[in-house]
């Protein structure tokens, strides 16, 4: 490897800075009055939908598997945040943080015990079964009105979630599924995308690593359903029906399965749409539809592909670039 | 690479578009009607400057499009009719601007700051439940003067668990209690029925509400309820519940549920065995065009919030100008609707004609008093409010004869 010198440490230190950076002003924009309250908004919006998005992606795009049921664990993170912070056992930012927390756990659980069972499945098959819990859940909350308001919803949950909750949240996400990508355990997910049957005769659990997958995957849609929780202050289960799912199936494909930067891009593009297009009354759904045809005829990959971005490869490029052009030939290694 | 740069430039197109389409309003101006008799003289104020007020802008909410886009569409046309024949008249103009939340509680937050975004002073809207009461705790917050034409969950003016009412927030709909309420004294003072069945979905809101009335008020009255059967939406064979039903024998069975149900229930009861008397509410208006065999629901009574069969003048020039604009006959949440635009922009000429300017919190306010005083007869029916900014209105009871829905009377 004759990489350009960018050494781990520095690479650490320029992505926090960039963290830092981005929280900050995220956070002085927002809460400036610098944007209308819509957008404002919308932001919160987008935040969760790249937590359910990105975390979808890691099924769906690098596990190459295809789960319909992300609202299912979406609801069950929604309903546990809300109760948590109703119930009112904490106070302060520990209740926002337990909250999520336990949102996230209980998904989890409810991932393991789906998963272990539904990934024996393969395909349309493992569609059809993930659909079917996903509706269970929802017709489990609907049917529980003691708890969980029934059919009549759930009212008055306390906002908890504001820019700083929303942004650390996504950035937590991305970062845990960005380090098991970069793993052995993200390897080997890889690898039982690519061909399960060779990776299984190395020797590697697959069904240890499929459940794991969809654990994580269901713990971040549970993080993300609290928020959503968190932000209407209202739940109804038909909020988490079959076309929640979809909808962010349809992000992550039309932001590129296996990329997160796709994801992120396609919760954007996909969640704001709807605001920026209010004039154009009916014909928003089929501009809307039309997009999506179009970037599936001309990009069948997704907008990104399988393309992530990197910020050591960035500056490696560049800084490759204005070496190679005082030098010439000089040495740059950016294959992906 | 040709191709690709194509489409890279007819995406960027779409989204200009969108972005300049973004800024366009509905246009307030429409064809001139017949003037409106329920909005009275207009006259115009003038605001504390002194200069005369001759626009106020304000915002339509709902469902335009999505699954319950025909609540929606409904009850846009219903609120624009008034608002148009009210802009023709001359004098004072409403502008309005209306967004699209799909039926999405979080799309509709979304849009309910958009509007505040845009400037608007008041808003008609949402539509269905669910979305509406994502909106209201924003609103009352803001304070700002809401109502809906549809919306008929009881938490949407009240919060349920606290007791506090959204005092900015008022509808022209019955209330989900209310009817139970209605129908439960009903069957009781007019049917002097002693026994009673029902059957109810119990995974939509709705339908728990009536039921929960019902029985509620059925206890209180001295109406036994012999026996409760429950159904899942979507369902589509309900023999088992009916032949229960029919096994107990009740006097009155009281279905609260939609037109897609009772479409179904119909025939199955009749083949059931079930002889009760049929009950409904506000969700049966259309079950006679969606029923196979309408002599199964023969005898049925249901409450609804607006008929055809009124003798009232300015409710027949609603109907005809209503058909005139759309070519269609209006449904009960077109004019709902129609009421609600009625009550609101009654209450704005009040806060005009106070000389305060549109915009302001204080004209805010002085709306949403005016509308807690609200004392008009619309087209369905004289509606005042009470202190839970719910109407009080006579319900129109329809009785099913010869597979019409008569018009039985008022109760």
């Amino acid at each position: 490897m004759n990489r350009l010198g960018i050494k781990t440490p520095a690479r650490y230190a320029i992505n926090a800075t960039l963290i830092i950076a981005f929280i900050y002003w995220g956070y002085v924009i927002t809460q400036g009055g610098m944007l209308t309250r819509a957008q404002n908004n919308i932001i919160i919006q987008v935040g969760f939908f790249i937590i359910l998005a990105v975390s979808l992606n890691l099924p769906a795009g690098y596990l190459g598997q295809l789960p319909l049921g992300h609202a299912g664990f979406m609801a069950v993170g929604a309903y546990i945040g809300a109760l948590f912070w109703r119930s009112g056992i904490l106070s302060g930012y520990g209740s926002v943080v337990g909250g999520l927390i336990a949102a996230g756990i209980v998904s989890a659980i409810f991932g393991i015990i789906i998963g272990v069972p539904a990934l024996r499945l393969r395909g349309d098959y493992l569609a059809i079964i993930t659909l079917g819990f996903g509706e269970m859940i929802r017709v489990l909350i609907m049917n529980l009105p003691s708890i969980t308001g029934g059919a009549q919803g759930l009212q008055q949950i306390p906002r908890h979630s504001n820019f700083l909750v929303v942004y650390i949240c996504v950035i937590v996400c991305c970062l845990v599924i960005h380090m098991i990508m970069k793993s052995r355990h993200g390897r080997a997910i890889l690898a039982i995308r690519d061909n399960e049957i060779a990776t299984e005769s190395m020797g590697i659990n697959t069904t240890y690593y499929k459940v794991m997958a969809f654990a994580v995957s269901a713990f971040f849609a549970g993080v993300a359903g609290a928020l959503y929780a968190g932000t209407l202050g209202i739940l109804v289960p038909s909020d988490f029906n079959f076309m929640m799912s979809i909808n962010i199936l349809m992000i992550v494909v039309l932001g590129g399965l296996g990329s997160m930067m796709g994801s992120i891009i396609g919760a954007i593009v996909l969640t704001s749409l709807p605001l920026f297009m209010q004039g154009l009354n009916q014909y928003r759904l089929i501009i809307y539809a039309l997009l999506l045809i179009l970037v599936m005829i001309f990009k069948p990959s997704g907008l990104m592909g399988t393309y992530d971005f990197s910020m050591g490869h960035v500056l490696e490029k560049v800084g490759g670039w204005t070496m190679r052009s005082k030098k010439e030939g000089g040495a740059s290694d950016d294959s992906e | 690479m040709k191709k690709r740069s194509i489409i890279a430039l007819v995406l960027a197109l779409m989204m200009c578009v969108a972005l300049v389409a973004a800024c366009g309003e509905t246009p307030p101006a429409g064809p001139t009607g017949p003037t409106d008799p329920t909005a009275g003289g207009t006259t115009n104020g003038t605001d504390a400057s002194g200069e005369e007020v001759t626009e106020v802008h304000i915002g339509l909410l709902g469902p335009w499009t999505g699954g319950a886009a025909y609540f929606g569409v409904s009850v846009r046309n219903g609120a624009l009719l008034y608002i148009e024949n009210f802009n023709a008249q001359g004098g004072l103009q409403i502008r309005v601007t209306d967004r699209d939340e799909e039926g999405d509680s979080a799309r509709a937050v979304t849009m309910y700051h958009d509007l505040v975004d845009a400037g608007v002073t008041a808003i008609i809207g949402s539509v269905t439940s669910g979305p509406t009461m994502a909106v209201v705790p924003e609103a009352f917050a803001d304070g700002m003067p809401m109502i809906s034409g549809t919306a008929t969950h009881a938490g949407v003016t009240v919060n349920q668990d606290t007791g506090e009412v959204f005092t900015n927030m008022f509808r022209s709909c019955f209330i989900d209690p209310f009817q139970g309420v209605k129908m439960a004294e009903f069957a009781h003072e007019i049917l002097s029925a002693r026994t009673a069945a029902v059957l109810y979905a119990h995974d939509i809101d709705y339908s728990i509400g009536l039921m929960q009335a019902f029985v509620d008020r059925a206890a209180e009255i001295g109406l036994e309820v012999i026996h409760i059967e429950t159904f899942a939406d979507e369902a589509p064979d309900f023999t088992a519940q009916l032949t229960n039903i029919a096994a107990a024998n009740p006097d009155v069975v009281f279905i609260p549920v939609y037109n897609r149900h009772t479409a179904l229930i119909g025939p199955q009861s009749a083949a059931a065995g079930v002889t009760a008397t049929m009950l409904g509410a506000d969700g049966w208006a259309g079950t006679l065009d969606a029923i196979a065999d309408p002599s199964t629901v023969e005898g049925a009574f249901y409450l609804t919030g607006f008929t055809y069969e009124s003798e009232e003048q300015h409710i027949i020039d609603f109907i005809e100008r209503f058909e005139a604009q759309y070519g269609i006959m209006p449904n009960m949440f077109a004019a709902q609707a129609y009421d609600a635009a009625a009550i609101l922009i009654r209450a704005i000429e009040g806060a005009i004609a106070a000389g305060l300017t549109p915009g302001t919190d204080e004209f805010k306010q002085a709306t949403i008093a005016n509308m807690a005083a609200t004392d008009i007869e619309g087209v369905t029916g004289r509606i005042t409010f009470d202190r839970y900014n719910n109407p009080q209105k006579t319900a129109f009871i329809l009785q099913i004869i010869d597979g019409e829905a008569r018009f039985w009377g008022t109760f």
